[in-house]
């Protein structure tokens, strides 16, 4: 059982890289890769947040959602859940790690609507995985995020000195940037079967 | 955001002017993902036509009654009760295509361009209005996305909407992951240039969100 989980964690990780294979995230992934220090304070919140949603809603799904028959109302209730959690989080970081919340603050608010976050517990449904293996695939995909946003950060602080047709300028060479480095990706793809 | 605007001008800015994909770049996960195909690109395109639509219709119709400070939560749970609808009606009649991108239908929940039309403008304006909008955007959406499908599923499978036209599959990368940002990134420099040349603008899109 265990090797299976490791399974979901590397395969989470690097082969079905949240970015690279799965094309989520992609207004996070391009909006906050300007800088270095942005893109590390965003992953770190990502990876935690997701985590705990994949806890929470796999016990919401399996205890509540499937005795009930309320599956079809999954959409609802996971964004619901993200929605309640994002806030709670923000009241009590607010008042228990003041310093904590003002550099993290400003990511936690743009997690609510966003599909990184809400894709993991659909996933985790979907493929009816137990608890540890949802706990899995949430870290496996929390790390595969933060390293396609260092990736990419690192990248283009580079880019910002280099010579870009003018109209390929800003979003266009960051596509082909990622897709390049989506070709890399590939290269993982085959290493493990599902 | 005036009352004032044509009907005939909303739409064509949500096609054009404030086309989703290419000019505001919100919501590109969809546009690279589900673009492998024509066909694809199409459902994709007329599921978020739906939502945005009756999206912006409902939030219209609720303005006065949502208490302004739950607002957006509001708007999210209308949201994702018709990305519900959209999801179950797509699971039961297109099961081949609901099966490779369910998973992007149930996140159409998750899209920026919907909550931030109805924030910005379905909340403030009257129904008409609000319901061309939502359809503006929606189409402009999907011209986004079978545009994107058309050259990657002919480059990729020298085919469109299934048809084979050309007799090999000439750039089979266009298919695979890379050849969706590949193709996004070429789509976008093209409309730049455009934009540019033709039109005299500045050429150059937004940061994106």
């Amino acid at each position: 059982m265990w090797q299976h989980v490791l399974t979901i964690f590397i395969a989470s990780a690097l082969i079905n890289n949240f970015v690279f294979t799965r094309y989520l995230g992609l207004c996070i992934f391009f909006g906050v890769t300007k800088r270095m220090e942005t893109a590390i304070g965003m992953s770190f919140t990502f990876t935690a947040v997701m985590l705990v949603e994949a806890v929470l809603n796999w016990v919401i799904f399996n205890y509540v959602m499937i005795p009930y028959n309320l599956e079809f109302l999954k959409i609802v209730i996971f964004i619901g859940t993200v929605a309640a959690f994002v806030q709670a989080a923000d009241t009590i970081m607010k008042k228990v790690a003041p310093a904590l919340y003002y550099k993290l603050g400003i990511y936690l608010a743009l997690i609510v609507t966003n599909c990184v976050i809400l894709a993991v517990p659909l996933i985790n449904a979907d493929e009816k995985y137990s608890l540890f293996e949802s706990i899995a695939m949430a870290v496996g995909s929390g790390l595969g995020f933060s390293l396609a946003l260092i990736i990419m950060a690192s990248i283009r602080e580079k880019l910002e000195l280099a010579e870009v047709p003018k109209s390929f300028k800003g979003l266009p060479i960051s596509f082909v940037l990622t897709g390049l480095i989506a070709l890399a990706f590939l290269g993982f793809s085959g290493m493990i079967t599902l | 955001m005036s009352n004032n605007v044509s009907l005939g001008t909303l739409f064509k800015n949500g096609v054009f002017g404030e086309n989703p994909v290419f000019r505001l770049a919100l919501s590109l996960c969809p546009a690279v993902a589900v673009t492998s195909g024509v066909k694809n690109g199409f459902l994709m395109g007329v599921a978020v036509l739906f939502v945005m639509t009756m999206t912006n219709v409902t939030v219209s119709l609720l303005r006065n009654f949502i208490n302004p400070k739950v607002r957006i939560p509001s708007y999210v749970f209308i949201t994702a009760t018709w990305v519900t609808v959209i999801d179950l009606v797509m699971s039961a009649y297109q099961r081949a295509v609901y099966k490779e991108m369910g998973l992007y239908i149930m996140l159409i929940v998750a899209f920026a361009i919907i909550l931030s039309r109805a924030e910005m403008f379905a909340s403030k304006n009257k129904l008409l209005p609000s319901f061309v909008d939502g359809v503006g955007m929606g189409v402009g959406f999907l011209l986004a996305l079978m545009l994107l499908g058309v050259f990657r599923e002919f480059l990729g499978k020298g085919s469109l909407w299934g048809a084979q036209i050309l007799p090999g599959k000439p750039l089979l990368i266009a298919i695979m992951p890379t050849g969706g940002f590949f193709a996004m990134g070429l789509v976008m420099g093209w409309l730049n240039w455009i934009d540019r040349k033709f039109f005299g603008g500045t050429g150059a899109s937004s940061g994106g969100h």
